[in-house]
């Protein structure tokens, strides 16, 4: 009787074996389309919309000047990497970001202010002011590419 | 002879490890594309240099001020009517230019009171020091556009295909010096000459 006891209605557990591959797919999907997070926000921003932008490609070869504001307070705040910073660090920060690529790299480096719309163009005008006095010309209004109207 | 089976290794926990590296890669990466209007600043300027002189037709001045209301070249406009008013004034060519010719591509109206040429023409972008940067950013996208369409029009007649995919394929392929002059071209009959004063201080 022994034999007919094994025949127990069990049901069949799905095979798992798979799953690790669906989930490793997955995986380098996301780390295919997705770019690291290089810093945290402190400021709060929305930015302005546009529709005649250009990609950013190299995020390498990117500098990233943050502007907005602060829950709280009034006035625009500066953020230089991960930390809050006054507008005289500007030219430390670009001349830093200069010694970290190659000479080859230098004429192509750019970079971005990102700001919020609510932001006074005097603030903006104060940093680019600094950018000139290192000759960091290339610059980028961060915006969001929206779709031409007619 | 009893087959010793070689026993087989447990992978049922191999799920957890690529859903742990999954979770991770989410947290930490975003996907957006960082992109942005880009523009060249002047370089800095030296104490002595001679101011050039410009005549004022060929100028075209985009106020804006603290309340995000617009004046171009005295006149009230909306964002919107921008684009139209700087192409005009672009596309005028009433005259010679830097190096003597006239402008016989542009399709303007040749006015008396408007710019000259295209490569002597400046928009000049002033605004108040307490005007919101949303708008400011929204002014120089349409100006950027005015550029653009002329350049997109340009490069219609000349090689017959869109000025956006004339820069892709010079990107794409960046040792074809023929691609590269044909940009070169286009981009000369329209220079792109947008200037941002100093804002003015307002109590």
């Amino acid at each position: 009787m022994a034999k007919f006891n094994k025949k127990k209605n069990d049901m069949p557990a799905v095979n798992t074996a798979s799953l690790p591959d669906i989930v490793f797919m997955l995986l380098f999907f996301f780390m295919v389309t997705t770019t690291m997070k290089d810093s945290d926000l402190k400021v709060v921003q929305t930015l302005p919309k546009a529709t005649e932008t250009k990609k950013l490609e190299q995020k390498k070869l990117v500098s990233y000047i943050y502007v907005g504001k602060l829950k709280g307070k009034k006035g625009d705040f500066i953020q230089l990497n991960d930390r809050l910073q006054s507008i005289k660090d500007i030219q430390n920060f670009i001349l830093d970001k200069r010694t970290k690529v190659t000479e080859s790299e230098l004429p192509r480096l750019t970079t971005s202010i990102k700001a919020d719309i609510n932001n006074e163009v005097g603030t903006i005008f104060d940093i680019k002011t600094e950018l000139r006095e290192v000759d960091a010309l290339k610059i980028n209004y961060s915006a969001t590419t929206m779709q031409r109207k007619e | 002879m009893a087959k010793r089976d070689i026993p087989e290794i447990n992978a049922g926990s191999m799920a957890d490890i690529a859903f742990l590296l999954l979770i991770f890669f989410l947290v930490t990466t975003t996907m957006d594309i960082d992109a942005g209007i880009p523009r060249k600043l002047p370089p800095k300027v030296k104490k002595d240099q001679p101011k050039p002189i410009i005549k004022e037709r060929n100028v075209l001045v985009v106020n804006i001020n603290q309340n995000g209301e617009i004046l171009v070249n005295n006149e009230y406009k909306t964002v919107d009517q921008i684009k139209d008013v700087a192409k005009d004034f672009l596309d005028n060519g009433a005259g010679k230019g830097k190096d003597g010719n006239t402008c016989d591509y542009c399709e303007g109206k040749k006015l008396e009171t408007s710019s000259v040429h295209p490569n002597k023409a400046i928009v000049s972008i002033q605004s108040s020091r307490k005007t919101k940067h949303g708008i400011f950013v929204q002014v120089t996208n349409e100006l950027v556009r005015a550029y653009n369409e002329l350049r997109d029009r340009e490069t219609q007649k000349l090689y017959h295909e869109s000025y956006e995919t004339l820069l892709e394929r010079a990107k794409k392929n960046p040792k074809n010096e023929t691609l590269k002059n044909k940009v070169k071209i286009v981009k000369e009959r329209f220079p792109m000459i947008l200037s941002e004063a100093e804002p003015i201080k307002v109590e």
